[in-house]
């Protein structure tokens, strides 16, 4: 598994190609958007019975990163649960699951738009939160700096000699960091869409998540300048 | 009312008089077996076929009328129900009729559909997809309570898909209200008309057969042109000259070609030559129904000289005047090429005349074998599988939508349609399972189950608002996602027609790219429409469509090797065999016992084609088996792809000892394990899954914008893979895709015809027989080491490129 290591506002960060940001000094772990409970949730809201499986896949592969890591401090960064009821639809293994990982260390849940209101499973519910000079928080504020955020779930597209390969990614400039989201039953905005490339600067940079990290210039749209008619 | 009536009234038979017609002697034949439970009508195109199956209906109801629905008449294409009703307008008309015939389709209107459910019409013509949603609502049993006939045509096409399973089934349904319903199946010349009456009947009914006289043999030729034909490609734009010449000669031609991206192409190549200003349209599947309505118009008129169309055009719309057909491209089917070039002469006893336009070299060869296989009357057809459970899931949850049902009771009358007279109670009970809870391993969804078991043992809706969005995902054609292109006027923008998503996703404003035969320019994505403005002239790209992918049937494809084996080249233009023998000088010729693999390097991608003439999917199983040994090797393979008679793979790193890549010892191992995870699964999971219900097609106003809330398939099937590999789902797409995919007896039996005989060339470049699997459909990519490494390898040029680093 190959990191992405860069400094950023004087941290020096790790990119995962799990979707996960690392912060040794701290011992900080970072993961977004988990969206637990979404297949429970789409059952009753639309009915449609997708596999129940994902919260399941989800902690099983945030557990292999806090087993590696052990880190002192795990940060949620919003959308953690689907909506406010998803917990209540949580099999009690899985909430036993979650509360092996959450035990010894500082576990902070951003709240996030799906997920609004303190969740009752312990942890520290916060709207952001600060350490050294980053601030964590759900959604990427314009004016921010020292940012780490999630929402928008970003994904890249990379055209190849052998054909264009589309992956999440992290986004990444010298104020802010838009993080993957981490939830298996999750979608993705493409880099090109206007909501991200208004909020990454010139120089931003998209790492691939997969089986290594890998950084390319953030894909953009091109701007076509035409005389007007 | 369901006796025979050999006799005509005298009412129908002055009608026959004065029209100068005489009654066919099928026609008499299927008026005698009126009261059959089921019989299917087999005769060319032209000899009347579906005034026969609607004869004994317009004698019934004359005799008695008023009594409500008596026939339904289905068929595949919407437009031919409105053509069928056009048609029956007459006799009715001039016969004074007491007889109401209404077509009902995905284009009637609201307010239309409403009145025909309260007053159904003595005869309603519709569609399968439309007859399940009619089936789904409560007051069904009164609109069919007292149904008498069914005219399913086209059954042969029908046959051919799950649009033909689904319609079983309903049928089942429709027998089961109206006991005395009688089936008549109309259906072009079949290689295996037994089973065709198997499907149609309701089990276990015998059902007659009839075979009308055939036609005379067609007059079939294979158009050759001065200009010898490409080594490859598929456009056969060298043939437009020669083409050209050929419609100015005839009265009507309809031009037949592969693809739709083809078939622009080739339509824009024959304007672009049409210094006469002769009228030629352009009919295919993804043009704005407006587009397709106004040619379909004007060839009725008689306004236009050719039409370039597609299998759009494949179906029995009716058009007298036609009297050529040309079908540019191998036919890759002799039962299709028979089928199209029937389109020709709609007079029966009149010879078809028909053209083959081959498209490369290669594509001569087999156009020569199927040829010889028309003169043989040989026709193709690869057998269906029996009983798709997908669809079954689909035809539970509409049942469910008409109101209360009880389980042995649809079990009992699903068993009763021919493709599922076989099925086993524990497979009926599993797609029960999957309406219900979803059939996982871990019941999550006791709670929020589809279907519930009443107190009474009945099963019901949950919560009957869902029947709604069950409704909007009615049928089994489930199509990629497409936008609408529109030309960008005051008035919201003429509609053009549709591209798919992942074609407009690589647009850019100020691209050009072919669409309905005109060039235009991308403006802007517009609340998911593609707008554009005129713009004749420049090079334009090509659209991609989904298309149908045609594969060589395996017949033709022994056709095609017994020929190349014979090595006599006399029934080929000069050119051919002069191709063939280029072949043979830069590799060689594939040789009986031995097997051919060249390798060859094109655009820094290492190329190797085996010539296995084992069938597509024996190959495409040992492209799937190749390819993991390479990417084990190092060797870093991207894809693959397979036609009847080779695959072609391609990767990173060459292909330098074929012997140890082909070694039988352990190809076998781990088989199972790799195909769960390939691309050609996810492909049929994701529809299984759509049939099913599981994914719902786009719910009006849902559709995905490009926001982060929708994911893809691909990762339902992942999670259940994992997690629950048992799964009707998984269970569903492993056996589609082992039929579709795995014939690992054929592979077995190359491997021990060829025994290790491997005559590997080293080619300088593309050989002339791999050329057309450069272009062949259906890759598969392999998502491997390959793509890490191109990935490294763009971004390290990437981002020194923007002094990132």
């Amino acid at each position: 598994m190959t990191a992405y290591d860069f400094s950023f506002c004087g941290a020096q960060l790790s990119a995962l190609p799990t979707g996960i940001l690392w912060w040794p000094a701290q011992s900080l772990l970072c993961a977004s958007d988990l969206h637990l409970g979404k297949s429970e949730r789409t059952a009753r809201r639309r009915g449609a019975l997708i596999p129940p499986y994902e919260v399941r896949d989800t902690l099983n592969r945030l557990s292999a990163a806090i087993r590696t890591y052990d880190p002192a401090t795990v940060v949620c960064l919003g959308d953690s649960f689907d909506d406010r009821q998803a917990l209540d639809g949580l099999t009690p293994a899985d909430r036993k699951h979650l509360a092996s990982l959450m035990a010894g260390r500082e576990w902070i849940w951003i709240e996030g738009n799906h997920d609004a209101g303190p969740v009752d499973i312990g942890g520290t519910h916060l709207r952001e939160f600060a350490r050294g000079a980053l601030t964590f928080r759900h959604i990427a504020e314009p004016a921010a700096s020292g940012e780490v955020s999630g929402h928008f779930h970003p994904k890249a597209t990379v055209r190849t000699r052998g054909g264009s390969i589309t992956r999440p990614c992290f986004l990444i400039d010298a104020r802010r960091i838009i993080l993957p989201s981490f939830g298996t039953y999750t979608g993705g905005l493409k880099t090109r869409d206007p909501a991200l490339a208004g909020l990454m600067g010139e120089q931003a940079v998209a790492v691939l998540t997969g089986p290594a990290a890998v950084a390319v210039p953030m894909p953009r749209q091109a701007i076509v300048r035409r005389p007007s008619p | 009312m369901s006796g025979g009536m050999s006799e005509l009234p005298d009412i129908f038979e002055n009608w026959f008089q004065r029209r100068g017609w005489t009654v066919h002697a099928h026609q008499t034949a299927l008026l005698e077996r009126a009261s059959a439970a089921a019989t299917l009508l087999i005769a060319p195109t032209g000899g009347g076929k579906t005034l026969a199956g609607f004869l004994p209906s317009l004698l019934e109801i004359r005799q008695n009328p008023g009594q409500g629905l008596h026939t339904l008449y289905i068929s595949p294409l919407k437009a031919l129900a409105a053509d069928i009703r056009r048609n029956l307008a007459s006799p009715i008309a001039e016969m004074d009729l007491p007889v109401r015939v209404e077509d009902r389709t995905g284009d009637t209107s609201y307010s239309k559909k409403q009145r025909q459910r309260a007053d159904p019409p003595d005869i309603l013509l519709t569609t399968p997809e439309s007859l399940a949603l009619l089936l789904s609502y409560e007051d069904a049993p009164r609109i069919f309570g007292n149904l008498q006939r069914v005219i399913v045509d086209e059954a042969h096409a029908l046959a051919e898909s799950k649009r033909g399973d689904q319609l079983m089934l309903c049928l089942s349904r429709l027998q089961g209200l109206s006991p005395a319903l009688r089936r008549v199946g109309l259906s072009a010349t079949v290689e295996d008309p037994g089973a065709l009456a198997r499907f149609l009947a309701p089990h276990p009914a015998p059902s007659d057969i009839l075979l009308a006289e055939p036609g005379p043999d067609p007059d079939i030729s294979m158009l050759l042109t001065g200009e010898p034909p490409p080594w490859s490609g598929a456009g056969a734009v060298y043939s437009v000259p020669a083409v050209l010449q050929e419609i100015r000669k005839a009265r009507t031609t309809l031009v037949f070609i592969n693809t739709r991206a083809q078939a622009e192409i080739y339509f824009h190549a024959l304007w672009q030559a049409n210094e006469d200003d002769l009228p030629i349209g352009l009919h295919h599947g993804s043009l704005s129904r407006e587009a397709r309505d106004r040619v379909e118009a004007a060839m009725a008129r008689g306004e236009l000289r050719a039409i370039v169309c597609t299998g759009s055009l494949d179906l029995g719309i009716d058009w007298g005047n036609v009297d050529l057909v040309v079908q540019i491209g191998a036919p890759k089917n002799v039962k299709r090429l028979v089928q199209r070039i029937g389109r020709s002469n709609h007079r029966y006893n009149a010879p078809s005349r028909a053209l083959i336009v081959p498209s490369n070299r290669f594509e001569i060869v087999e156009c020569v074998a199927a040829l010889q296989a028309v003169k043989e009357h040989d026709l193709d057809g690869d057998p269906r599988a029996q009983a798709p459970l997908d669809v079954l899931c689909q035809h539970i949850l509409l049942i469910a939508c008409g109101g209360p049902f009880d389980a042995d009771a649809l079990f009992a009358e699903v068993s009763g349609a021919g493709p599922y007279r076989a099925l086993s109670r524990a497979d009926f009970n599993a797609c029960l399972g999957f309406c219900t809870t979803g059939g996982y391993a871990l019941r999550a969804y006791d709670r929020w189950q589809r279907i519930v078991r009443r107190p009474d043992g009945l099963w019901q809706l949950r919560d009957p608002r869902r029947a709604r969005s069950i409704r909007m995902n009615v049928g089994t054609i489930v199509d990629t996602e497409t936008l609408a292109v529109r030309m960008k006027n005051r008035r919201g923008g003429t509609p053009l027609g549709e591209v798919e998503e992942a074609f407009a996703a690589t647009l850019t404003p100020g691209d050009t790219f072919l669409i309905g035969g005109q060039t235009v320019r991308y403006e802007g994505l517009r609340e998911m429409t593609v707008e554009v403005t005129k713009h004749p002239g420049r090079k334009p790209k090509i659209a991609v469509f989904s298309g149908t992918k045609f594969a060589t049937s395996t017949q033709l494809s022994h056709r095609i090797i017994r020929f190349l084996q014979a090595g006599d080249w006399s029934a080929l233009p000069r050119h051919t065999a002069d191709w063939i023998d280029l072949q043979a000088q830069i590799s060689q010729l594939p040789r009986a016992g031995r097997l051919l693999v060249e390798s060859f390097q094109r655009q820094d991608i290492h190329h190797t084609c085996l010539y296995g003439f084992a069938g597509r999917n024996a190959l495409q199983t040992l492209g799937l088996l190749l390819t993991r040994r390479m990417e084990d090797a190092g060797l870093q393979p991207m894809g693959f792809v397979s036609s009847d008679y080779a695959l072609l793979i391609w990767g990173l790193e060459p292909v330098t000892d074929a012997a140890a890549l082909l070694a039988p010892d352990g190809l076998r191992d781990g088989l199972d394990q790799w195909l769960g995870g390939n691309a050609v699964m996810k492909r049929s999971f994701r529809n299984i899954a759509t049939i099913a219900g599981l994914i719902e097609k786009n719910l009006p106003g849902k559709r995905k914008t490009g926001r982060q809330a929708t994911f893809s398939s691909d990762i339902l099937y992942d999670t259940i893979r994992k997690y629950d590999p048992d799964h009707l789902l998984m269970r569903i797409t492993r056996t589609e895709a082992m039929r579709g995919l795995v014939d690992f007896a054929r592979i077995e039996e190359m491997l021990a015809r060829t025994a290790g005989r491997i005559d590997h060339v080293c080619a300088p470049h593309v050989t002339p027989f791999a050329a057309p699997l450069l272009l062949e459909v259906g890759k598969v990519p392999v998502r491997g080491s390959a793509d890490a490494r191109l990935l490294a390898e763009e971004s390290a040029r990437l981002m020194q490129e923007a002094g990132l680093n």
